[in-house]
């Protein structure tokens, strides 16, 4: 009989030490960070920052990517598949991620979107090649290629995944918990593949399209420390002031590092 | 010769002890140190597992037929396993590995171990019980926590363990290389507690053969069910320790920083492997021997003749037991040692085919010149013996280490894998859970549907089996989880689908052995002493025997398998019966 | 579902297929003559009534006789098989022309490192290809066979060739197509998630088609 309980007891507690990850159902977090000295999350407010990224000087040649053992992916490129490593297009910078580095109150928690940040896997390259996500909101992972992806972050503050998606049009969902600086995804199946995301405590994040154009929303009024990264070309900062519910305007110029 | 007999004197003399039976429910069938119990207990345990077993093999059976398509009632599993009802690769690679350890640990080893050695034993020496009866009962009491253990490795994050049942390190050891860490450790921590179970069995068992055996009951007389017993608990007893041992380490590279296995620091992955198939073989040959020991005693019954070649069946068994232990590396050719040791472990691979192929001729020989009586579980055995020889003979291809490169870790081993161990090990269970049936539960199975279970399992399992060899030979790689994703596989995938369909057939088949089995518990025909007019000794006792099993000590008088004998009308002569002076016991024999 | 071997374009097929032919008639004859006796002897030796089995307790000179094919046929075997092995297998069996690769296994990809035009590895016009084996017909190839990170394995099925890559191991493995043609190499050793998808492309060229191929796509600035 003690045998029995204690049976009954290794199971249960096994079973509760993370319950089986199930996708769209994670381990439940509050949103953001932890509500530091009992404040409750702020509605958003109506200011923006809008802007442009444009890259100077003559846009840097990407890498080719050699898709020949995948032919799925390979055939869907007309020509030599090319790594949007510098996403140049007319001048412009696609592919930055830009947010509030600082300027908010301290202690001030705001709600977690509801919509998901989507990460699609699309002729064997991550699109888009650089995100921002608010810690708590939901991950999108999609895949719409014919054949195996597997995703596997490596964060540090939060817990690594490493799931797979056979099948084309298979949606997974995942959360991470804890603001972290930059967590590497990269697909196993298919090496070139690689992306990065940040973990933010709040939403104040946009990446930039094709057209280098940007807008961040929802920001109270207040002096911010704007930063936009590349993966490549480094960071760039500005401070900018957003009246309230106005906007503000920001533009970023990145240009090729020597190599 | 005498044998010293202890307390035995207390408890089967003089008739008292053995009807006044005073314990109470729970010390007569939960706690019970009754080895007839205990027996009864694993066979129930191995039972459950043997189906669980079985229903994950038919997960795996549907993805490899029908890649990628939603299983029916895949719904109920959760997303992490299968989203849409659609097995996920790493589900998959826990599947085969549950089912592999599953199968090896939890059904088969208990079965012949933990079912029959604890049953028989005693009953088939003359002996009231186990010689620690206390000890017994603590062996399958750590059973089932183990059991437990190895079951909530589903219901943990990352799921279950996915390195394969063999576990190979680095792959077991790095959660960031198998997305598996609370499983995998669970796995591990199971099997060590399952060692200790087995380890307390086979000293038991060791114990008991050597000391309690009844007067006359001579080495040379005991059946092969107990010589195969015996020899198989010696390997129980050296083999699980150095999988203990191999799985600490492992244990200890998951969690508490060594580097046992770990190439970065210093470690050998290969280490892993030598230790692992130095028990593993052996291991393969604790999951034999039982069930060759008990397909004699089978078949000398079915076919009304002592077995042929008694002693060489004797020596092949010790013969097997000893040289089992030089050729674990044969599960290594490909994996990067010295080719010269490839070499030197086919030529002690190639040696040990020939104690096997012995014993296939003397059971063709015990057969020849009989008066063979189809019974159920002589069918059983019979197909026993038919499988085991393609089992076997489909493992001198892999022997030969040239063809080996080629099929190595291909559906050529899995076929021959599941020869041995299916067609051999399991249709000698169903053989054995048969032949001894009445006796632990005094009634008969039925034996009608004994025969449409025999004969529907028969075929189902050649054509999910035999076309297997087929795929390997096609170059069809092991654990893999969509094979349509070769060009060159791509012509065998009707192979697959087939070989799937029979699988969903050969496991809804099982479900008649279980009803008859459980309707048969409350239901069967009432069984008498000697159902099968065996010479055994346990059928010299009430079916089901009481607790003490003798009421007096029997004394032994002749071989194990004096039937059709010429000193006795009857064709079957016991062990124990004394014949008049003057009428020999048996025919002096080789 | 044909007990043929499918067909093979390496020197070691006719190594391999041999004796693999030779072991399925010894073991196909064994076979049959095991399964046809039993049927035999349930059909010939079945109880009827009146019928008593013969009491006979075995024939030691039988034993004798049988064993002793059965040790000398499996001896055999083994002997053929031990030439053979050291031939494929042999640490100082790999043909001194061969042309050096290095392939490095990793989750879920082969990584090719090709010697470019000097023939040599470890110089500057080395390239590396993701899960592409380009190789010239005729000619040798010596394969450095490391791992990343589990225990991959190596096998080209049409080549008959086949060994386990060990991280922490450098492991050398040779072979030397004989056929024009597209294979496919797939991982024989469970690694992962994505074990069952790590496959490559082998092509075989002519050496004229080979060398376009090389210097086409060394010049490729590819991303790593």
């Amino acid at each position: 009989m003690r045998q029995v309980l204690i049976g009954g007891m290794l199971l249960t507690v096994a079973a509760c030490g993370g319950g089986g990850e199930k996708a769209g159902s994670d381990t439940a977090t509050p949103a953001g960070a932890a509500p530091a000295a009992g404040a409750a999350p702020t509605a958003m407010a109506g200011g923006s920052v809008t802007g442009h990224v444009k890259f100077d000087g003559a846009a840097p040649a990407n890498p080719t990517i050699d898709m020949s053992e995948e032919a799925a992916c390979k055939g869907k490129y007309t020509g030599p598949a090319l790594d949007p490593v510098v996403m140049v297009t007319n001048g412009m910078l696609g592919n930055v991620v830009l947010y509030v580095k600082s300027g908010l109150p301290a202690g001030q928690t705001y709600p977690v979107p509801s919509e998901p940040v989507v990460i699609d896997q699309r002729g064997c390259l991550y699109h888009p090649r650089a995100l921002a996500i608010m810690a708590g909101q939901k991950l999108e992972i999609k895949n719409s290629d014919p054949v195996l992806h597997n995703i596997k972050a490596l964060p540090t503050k939060n817990r690594p995944f490493n799931i797979s998606q056979p099948t084309e049009g298979m949606t997974t969902t995942r959360t991470f918990t804890t603001p972290e600086d930059n967590v590497p995804v990269e697909c196993n199946v298919h090496g070139w593949m690689h992306s990065n995301i940040i973990v933010l405590p709040h939403p104040f994040f946009a990446v930039s399209g094709e057209d280098g154009s940007f807008t961040i929303k929802g920001l109270p009024a207040g002096t911010y420390e704007i930063e936009a990264r590349h993966a490549k070309l480094g960071t760039k900062t500005m401070s900018v002031t957003v009246p309230a519910d106005g906007a503000a305007t920001a533009d970023f110029t990145f240009a090729a590092t020597g190599t | 010769m005498a044998t010293t007999i202890g307390h035995v004197d207390e408890v089967t003399l003089g008739g008292a002890e053995v009807h006044a039976d005073t314990r109470s429910f729970v010390r007569k069938y939960v706690f019970s140190t009754d080895h007839k119990i205990i027996g009864i207990q694993f066979l129930i345990m191995s039972l459950i597992f043997l189906l669980l077993g079985g229903v994950l093999a038919m997960v795996i059976r549907w993805q490899l037929g029908f890649p990628k398509q939603p299983m029916p009632l895949g719904g109920v599993l959760p997303e992490t396993m299968a989203p849409g009802g659609v097995v996920l690769p790493e589900f998959y690679n826990s599947l085969v590995t549950m089912h592999g350890t599953f199968m090896v640990f939890f059904a088969i080893m208990p079965l012949l171990v933990g079912v029959f050695g604890n049953y028989l034993i005693p009953l088939k020496i003359g002996a009231p019980d186990m010689a620690f009866p206390r000890i017994n009962m603590a062996s399958f009491w750590i059973a089932v926590p183990a059991g437990f253990l190895m079951l909530a490795g589903f219901f943990v994050e990352g799921g279950h363990a996915a390195a394969g049942w063999t576990s190979y390190a680095p792959l077991s050891e790095r959660s960031d290389l198998s997305g598996v860490s609370m499983g995998q450790i669970l796995w591990c921590i199971s099997l060590i507690v399952l060692g200790l179970s087995s380890i307390l069995g086979s000293f038991n068992y060791i114990t008991t053969i050597i000391n309690m055996r009844a007067p006359g009951m001579w080495w040379f007389r005991l059946p092969l069910s107990i010589w195969s017993l015996f020899v198989t608990a010696i390997l129980v007893l050296l083999a699980m320790p150095i999988l203990s041992g191999a799985i600490i380490m492992l244990l200890f590279d998951q969690t508490i920083g060594t580097h046992f296995f770990g190439p970065a620091q210093g470690g050998q992955p290969l280490l892993w492997q030598h230790l692992f198939w130095f028990f593993g073989h052996p291991e393969v040959y604790i999951l034999i021997l039982p069930a060759m020991g008990m397909a004699s005693d089978i078949i000398a019954n079915g076919a009304r003749k002592p077995v042929f070649g008694y002693t060489s069946m004797v020596l092949a068994i010790l013969g097997i037991g000893v040289l089992g232990w030089g050729v674990w590396g044969h599960h290594m050719f490909m994996s990067g040692m010295n080719p010269t040791l490839g070499t030197s472990f086919m030529i002690s691979t190639m040696l040990i085919a020939v104690p096997s192929a012995i014993k296939v001729f003397n059971w063709l020989g015990t057969m020849w010149m009989g008066n063979i009586r189809f019974h159920v579980p002589m069918l059983h055995a019979i197909a026993f013996v038919s499988m085991f020889t393609i089992g076997g003979l489909s493992g001198i291809f892999m022997a030969a280490t040239p063809v080996d490169i080629y099929i190595h870790d291909t559906y050529f081993i899995v076929a021959h894998l599941h020869y041995v161990l299916f067609g051999g090990s399991l249709f000698a269970i169903f053989a054995a859970v048969t032949f001894w049936y009445p006796k632990m539960f005094g009634r008969m199975m039925s034996p009608f549907w004994g025969r449409v279970h025999f004969f529907l399992t028969f075929i189902f399992y050649n054509l999910v089996f035999f076309p297997m060899h087929n795929l390997g030979l096609h170059g069809h790689m092991r654990r893999i989880y969509d094979p349509t994703q070769y060009d060159f596989l791509k012509p065998v995938q009707p192979i697959n689908e087939l070989i799937s369909i029979s699988a969903f057939l050969l496991f809804a088949t099982q479900l008649i052995f279980a009803t008859n089995f459980i309707v048969s518990w409350f239901k069967g025909a009432k069984a008498p002493e000697n159902p099968w007019e065996d010479n055994g000794l346990e059928w010299t006792v009430p079916s089901p025997p009481p607790h003490g099993n003798f009421v007096s000590v029997p004394h032994v008088y002749r071989a194990p398998y004096e039937y059709s004998s010429p000193f006795v009308t009857e064709d079957f002569l016991p062990q124990n019966r004394e014949l008049p002076e003057g009428v020999p016991s048996a025919a002096p024999h080789s | 579902m044909s007990w043929l071997l499918p067909h093979g374009a390496s020197t070691f097929v006719g190594e391999i297929d041999w004796l693999y032919y030779l072991i399925l008639w010894i073991t196909g004859i064994a076979f049959v003559l095991v399964e046809v006796l039993l049927v035999w002897f349930m059909i010939r030796y079945r109880a009827r009534p009146g019928r008593k089995a013969t009491y006979y307790h075995g024939n030691t000179r039988f034993e004798i006789i049988w064993t002793s094919v059965t040790a000398v046929v499996v001896v055999i075997i083994g002997v053929l098989s031990a030439g053979r092995w050291n031939r494929i297998k042999g640490r100082d069996m790999v043909p001194p022309n061969a042309t050096p690769i290095v392939i490095h296994a990793k989750q879920f990809e082969w990584l090719v490192t090709y010697p470019g035009a000097d023939g040599a590895l470890g110089s500057a016009d080395d390239f590396q290809v993701r899960s592409q084996l380009h190789l010239v017909v005729g000619q040798p190839v010596s394969v450095l066979l490391t791992s990343e990170d589990a225990i991959h394995s190596f096998f080209i099925p049409a080549f008959r060739i086949k060994q386990d890559a060990v991280p922490g191991m450098n492991i050398r493995v040779w072979f030397q197509p004989t056929e024009v043609g597209e294979y496919e190499l797939g991982c024989a050793e469970l690694c992962g998630l994505g074990h069952y998808r790590m496959r490559a492309t082998v092509t075989v060229h002519s050496r004229e088609d080979f060398d376009r191929w090389a210097r086409d796509r060394a010049a490729l600035s590819v991303n790593k």
